[in-house]
């Protein structure tokens, strides 16, 4: 009996040890990726690299036309993609809270969500890109608002499904309209929440590269003509990462620091103000 | 009130039109924002339904070309315009399971840790660090991958492998050869961290769920908390998990940055997990835009197609699962 009972003792302690060990592996990979990220980024983190176009191999130069066309296609990629994205999560939790075609969008968003976003690139090429004949910045940023659109409807609907409904209800029976009801009341109570959709897409799609490599394609110089190809951070780093020149690297790592940063930053605040709503 | 009936009638038949006008304006509005919510709501559906359509018409002429041999031939020859997807499909399923051999455990091990062992105030912040793994952007993975991952591999971990493992019979024919450092191990373990963090996540999330009645029931017999963990929390929220695997699977497979960078890129399936292979986003990525030729095209087309329906089946079995467990929490 106590042989028994040390051996489950034994395998209790064994295994609880192999947990913590998982934890502390998982946080040890974080800490790796990004001590590389700081060591091998910041070295070349000059003034130049905000003022100066990508170089051809050795010679000096910066990031700015990639840093100019990942700000623009990420920004319009959400202008495009969130009012789509909130108005979709709006049906799902407001107007059509029971209706079948929820069950079916829910559930094909949520594919949507996670689908490869390779696939995308490839379904924006096929459609935009074959259609205007040349890579352009607008096919870019449509593929980017192809993923915003199923992150902000997911988190707008899951917000507005939190929302009371006899806040509705007081809303409605002072004879407010539906669309005030929801305008007014549904989306003031879930701004927060929604916010945070709005800042986790923002997140996601300023690092994605995929889809933006046969969309976008990349450009080695200024260019505003949203109707030609345009540079973006991620195609630059994998262009330069994957060239032999050295100051091609080192451009790669700073803009590989660059983005993490504000990725980084983007979803702690993201998640932050998540929680101060769920924590009321 | 008093006011009101003191009006005469023109002045009312006036207030009823105003009422009716904004009334009527009211009632536009409103099904004028239903309809567009509605409308958004059917894109949704018109986007994934067009993303089918587009890689089906886009891979006809390699279908036509090549029709279901495509599938299990290895044969990848631009020059000849020869294609077979083979290469590609093997690498992708070899590259995931690697990631999730590595994953499952340690994601429910963190999940254990969070849910068990770790104390109350560093819960959140842990948790949440841990979460940071699946906002790194994955060409992040792919440089780190590059530049510090797979030399490390190179210089320490697969010449061990070579020596310890390769000898082996059968078994050892999955270690032998040079070791490169990138090659479908690599690949693997870089995608095991990347979803990680969907696994442990989503783990955490299904364990909270149990009843703490029964932990305590358990507990109340003497079990251990490894025995609580093993016979009651883990059977209770089996579905849960599964579901946070296939949603990690999903992720593994259809990733594309990380992997380009680390695999080595050869279409062509070896004994070998130390060798270079290709998964099939890798190989779009990398020759898509330098494929000439409409066939060439078509054929990386088609393998999005392959992509796309393996992806959806398995995210289609994950989100059903969590579903299931969604609901018994709500009820």
């Amino acid at each position: 009996m106590p042989s028994y009972s040390k051996k489950r003792r034994t395998s209790n302690a064994v295994f609880l040890g192999l947990s913590f060990g998982a934890a502390a592996l998982g946080l040890v990979a974080l800490v790796f990726i990004l001590a590389a990220l700081l060591w091998n980024g910041i070295a070349g983190l000059k003034p130049s690299v905000f003022t100066e176009m990508t170089p051809p191999p050795g010679s000096a130069g910066g990031l700015l036309n990639a840093i100019y066309g990942s700000v623009v296609m990420t920004v319009l990629g959400l202008l495009i993609g969130a009012p789509i994205g909130l108005l979709a999560g709006t049906y799902m939790a407001e107007h059509g809270r029971y209706s079948k075609l929820t069950i079916v969008v829910r559930f094909l968003n949520d594919i949507l969500l996670s689908a490869p976003s390779i696939i995308i690139g490839l379904f924006v090429y096929e459609v935009v890109v074959t259609r205007l004949g040349h890579f352009s910045g607008v096919a870019g940023a449509l593929a980017l608002a192809m993923l915003v659109i199923p992150v902000v409807a997911r988190t707008t609907e899951d917000m507005l499904l939190l929302v009371p409904n006899t806040l509705r209800e007081a809303a409605s029976a002072m004879g407010l309209p539906r669309s005030h009801v929801v305008w007014k009341v549904a989306y003031a109570a879930a701004r927060p929440g929604i916010v945070t959709g709005l800042l986790l897409a923002f997140a996601r799609i300023s690092g994605e590269t995929a889809p933006l490599l046969f969309t976008a394609l990349n450009n080695q110089f200024w260019n505003t003509d949203l109707n030609q190809p345009t540079a973006s951070l991620p195609t630059v780093i994998f262009q330069f990462a994957l060239s032999p020149y050295k100051d091609w690297q080192q451009l790669a790592w700073t803009g590989a620091l660059i983005i993490t940063a504000t990725v980084l930053l983007l979803s702690i605040a993201a998640r932050s103000l998540g929680s101060t709503r769920t924590a009321k | 009130m008093a006011d009101i009936t003191l009006q005469d009638r023109p002045v009312a038949r006036r207030i009823d039109a105003g009422r009716a006008a904004v009334l009527s304006r009211f009632r536009t509005v409103d099904s004028i924002f239903a309809g567009l919510t509605l409308g958004a709501a059917i894109l949704v559906l018109v986007l994934l339904g067009g993303v089918l359509v587009s890689l089906v018409v886009g891979s006809l002429p390699a279908f036509n070309a090549f029709g279901w041999r495509f599938l299990v031939t290895q044969t990848w020859n631009p020059n000849d315009d020869v294609y077979g997807a083979l290469g590609a499909i093997y690498g992708t399923i070899v590259t995931s399971l690697i990631a999730m051999a590595i994953a499952i455990p340690v994601g429910i091990g963190i999940a254990i840790f969070l849910t068990e062992l770790c104390p109350f105030g560093l819960r959140k912040p842990i948790g949440m660090a841990i979460e940071l793994l699946a906002g790194i952007p994955s060409i992040i993975y792919g440089i780190w991958g590059l530049f510090v991952f797979a030399p490390f591999l190179q210089s320490t971990v697969e010449p061990a492998l070579i020596a310890v493992l390769g000898p082996i019979p059968v078994f050892g024919a999955l270690f032998q050869g040079p070791p490169y450092g990138i090659g479908v191990l690599t690949a693997g373990l870089i995608l095991g961290i990347m979803v990680l963090p969907f696994i442990s996540s989503v783990s955490r999330d299904v364990f909270l769920t149990v009843p703490p009645v029964l932990k305590e029931a358990g507990y109340g017999l003497g079990c251990t908390t490894w025995e609580v963990m093993r016979n009651v929390v883990i059977p209770f929220s089996r579905t849960g998990v599964i579901g946070g695997v296939m949603l990690a699977l999903g992720r593994a497979l259809g990733e594309t940055m990380a992997v380009t960078f680390v695999i080595g890129n050869a279409h062509k399936i070896s004994a070998s997990i130390l060798l270079p292979g290709t998964t099939i986003s890798a190989a779009i990525a990398n020759e898509f835009t330098e494929a000439v030729g409409d066939l060439y095209t078509s054929s990386l087309i088609e393998l999005g197609l392959i992509l796309f329906v393996i992806t959806f089946i398995v995210l289609a079995i994950a989100r059903y699962m969590l579903l299931r467990i969604q609901r018994r929490a709500g009820a």
